[in-house]
């Protein structure tokens, strides 16, 4: 799965800052997965993915992938700005919250609580070094 | 009764200015200290103590202790964006009681406004930080991330717009009667939900002003306090936190106000009923009603009842707050408020407040500060003040 073309009223996604702890993370992305980080010592997920768990220190935390499904936790819409976007928290199945944008939506339509899945935009790289990021949808 | 104080508040300022266009970020600092200093009865050469924010230029306050020919055997420079000044209160009474330094200056000031700088768009702090690549995508802005605060908020406790104008409503009466206000007119609840979407739910008039300025404290030791007199403010306690995402487990529905506030109410003694006058932190109005809870005035989830009907009103409300007019109406210099709402306390508390909103026999008072985003990471203080007598 490569990411979905954004629509015409859609704003530009920078691309995203990668680092040594999160390339496998976005290497991922660009196959159409999201993966999340759990620590093989305490076994909690946490996010953003880190290489020391944050619950108990461990230094031992793994990928796997997760079931891109989730709600969302809360949302705006801005609508100063040449094109307005949807900024939101989605709490995701595997139980941890992250920063997303909501997109494929009516913003006036939008609600806490709103059942979502993952979908895939591709950011402005620049230069071929487009990466796709993960978005949320209403299913 | 004669409460105990480590040290006390000798020297307030605030620029008056609202757009430097004359005037560099170094010579505003120089300006806010010297305003502050002399409004103590003290002068520069008295200074040993120097705590700056990220706002003063160069690294920590190397450059501006240069600038103004400070003499220092303390400084700190502790960012917390715009609750860094309260902290610095703080810090400023530790260093004190250990006897590292008797006379401590904290300045602030910037030009955003006379710089153009772009408030809708996202902050640089460096590429090196860790949340970086799962944020910056999504185009996270400070109005937008309060925006989520305040969503939530509507969402879990039932909170409404109307509740939260009511802050704004509060801050335009108080800043009618402030002569440096950038916005004096009085303004209701209506005007306020009928004003622009800026980012759901929040309003512009739920946004606090962008203005150039800035403002300084000198805090002194006791012994230093009794030479210069009775407008002296004692700080009684102080309280501070950091808040985060942690780790995933997200709620944004609360601020690091629950962590400084029972510090400082601890440090001094004192409850959320004792205070005459609060300085809230105001960069939205949500910031207000989340804060106010997180300090014990009212239940959690309330807090939008409790801002309703003027409540914050000096003069009509039981709990007046920010009499100033606050970064929502007055000035929010440099996008750092905290360092205004401690002058503002210490006003109250010398009986120096505008007469139409002086709270009459104001003896303490709470200055809370919140710096960074309270959707996602963010520094809070607080402090608890006490009139020269209390």
């Amino acid at each position: 799965m490569t990411a979905d073309t954004k629509t015409a009223n859609e704003r530009t996604y920078p691309a995203p800052n990668i680092s040594l702890e999160t390339e496998a993370y976005w290497a991922a992305a660009n196959e159409g997965k999201l993966l999340m980080k759990k620590c093989s010592d305490c076994g909690k997920t946490h996010f953003y993915p880190r290489a020391i768990c944050p619950h108990c220190h461990g230094g031992n935390t793994e990928w796997y992938e997760a079931s891109g499904k989730g709600v969302i936790y809360s949302y705006s819409v801005m609508r100063r700005g040449a094109t307005p976007y949807a900024i939101a928290y989605v709490t995701v199945d595997e139980g941890i919250t992250m920063m997303t944008n909501i997109v494929d939506c009516d913003y006036d339509a939008l609600a806490v609580g709103q059942a979502v899945e993952v979908t895939f935009r591709q950011s402005d790289g620049g230069g071929g070094h487009d990466q796709a990021i993960p978005v949320f949808r209403p299913t | 009764m004669s409460r105990t104080s480590k040290a006390y508040i000798a020297g307030i300022y605030e620029h008056p200015t609202r757009k430097a266009v004359d005037q560099t970020i170094p010579q505003l600092h120089a300006e806010v200290a010297i305003g502050a200093l002399a409004d103590a009865g003290l002068t520069l050469d008295d200074v040993d103590g120097y705590f700056c924010g990220g706002d003063a230029p160069g690294l920590g306050g190397i450059s501006m202790a240069e600038y103004m020919g400070l003499n220092l055997k303390y400084t700190d420079s502790t960012e917390t964006g715009g609750s860094s000044y309260v902290i610095h209160v703080g810090h400023a009474v530790n260093a004190i009681a250990m006897g590292k330094c008797s006379v401590a200056l904290i300045t602030l000031a910037g030009r955003p406004r006379a710089e153009g700088v772009a408030t809708l768009g996202p902050r640089d702090y460096g590429s090196a930080l860790p949340e970086l690549g799962f944020e910056s995508p999504y185009g996270p802005v400070v109005t937008n991330q309060y925006g989520m605060a305040a969503m939530r908020h509507l969402h879990q406790y039932g909170t409404t717009s109307e509740q939260l104008a009511w802050v704004k409503v509060a801050a335009s009466h108080h800043a009618q009667h402030n002569e440096h206000a950038m916005l004096r007119n009085v303004v209701t609840v209506e005007d306020v939900v009928n004003s622009p979407m800026i980012s759901d739910p929040l309003h512009r008039l739920d946004c606090c002003v962008i203005s150039d300025g800035g403002g300084a404290l000198v805090v002194v030791s006791p012994e230093i306090a009794k030479t210069l007199g009775d407008r002296c403010v004692k700080i009684l306690g102080h309280g501070e936190s950091i808040k985060h995402l942690n780790a995933g487990q997200v709620d944004i529905t609360y601020t690091g106000g629950v962590v400084s506030g029972p510090i400082a109410f601890a440090e001094a003694d004192l409850k959320p009923a004792d205070m005459d006058y609060v300085s809230i932190y105001d960069s939205f109005t949500i910031t207000v009603v989340e804060t106010l809870e997180d300090l014990g005035f009212c239940e959690k989830g309330k807090g939008g009842a409790f801002v309703s009907d003027g409540n914050l009103i000096s003069g009509t409300g039981k709990l007046p707050f920010n009499t100033d007019g606050g970064g929502l109406c007055n000035n929010h210099p440099t996008n750092r408020g905290g360092i205004t709402k401690v002058i503002e306390a210490a006003r109250q508390l010398r009986g120096e407040a505008h007469p139409k909103v002086q709270v009459p026999d104001c003896t303490l008072a709470l200055a809370h500060g919140t710096g960074g985003s309270i959707a996602t990471r963010m520094g809070s203080s607080t402090v608890i003040l006490g009139r020269n007598d209390a």
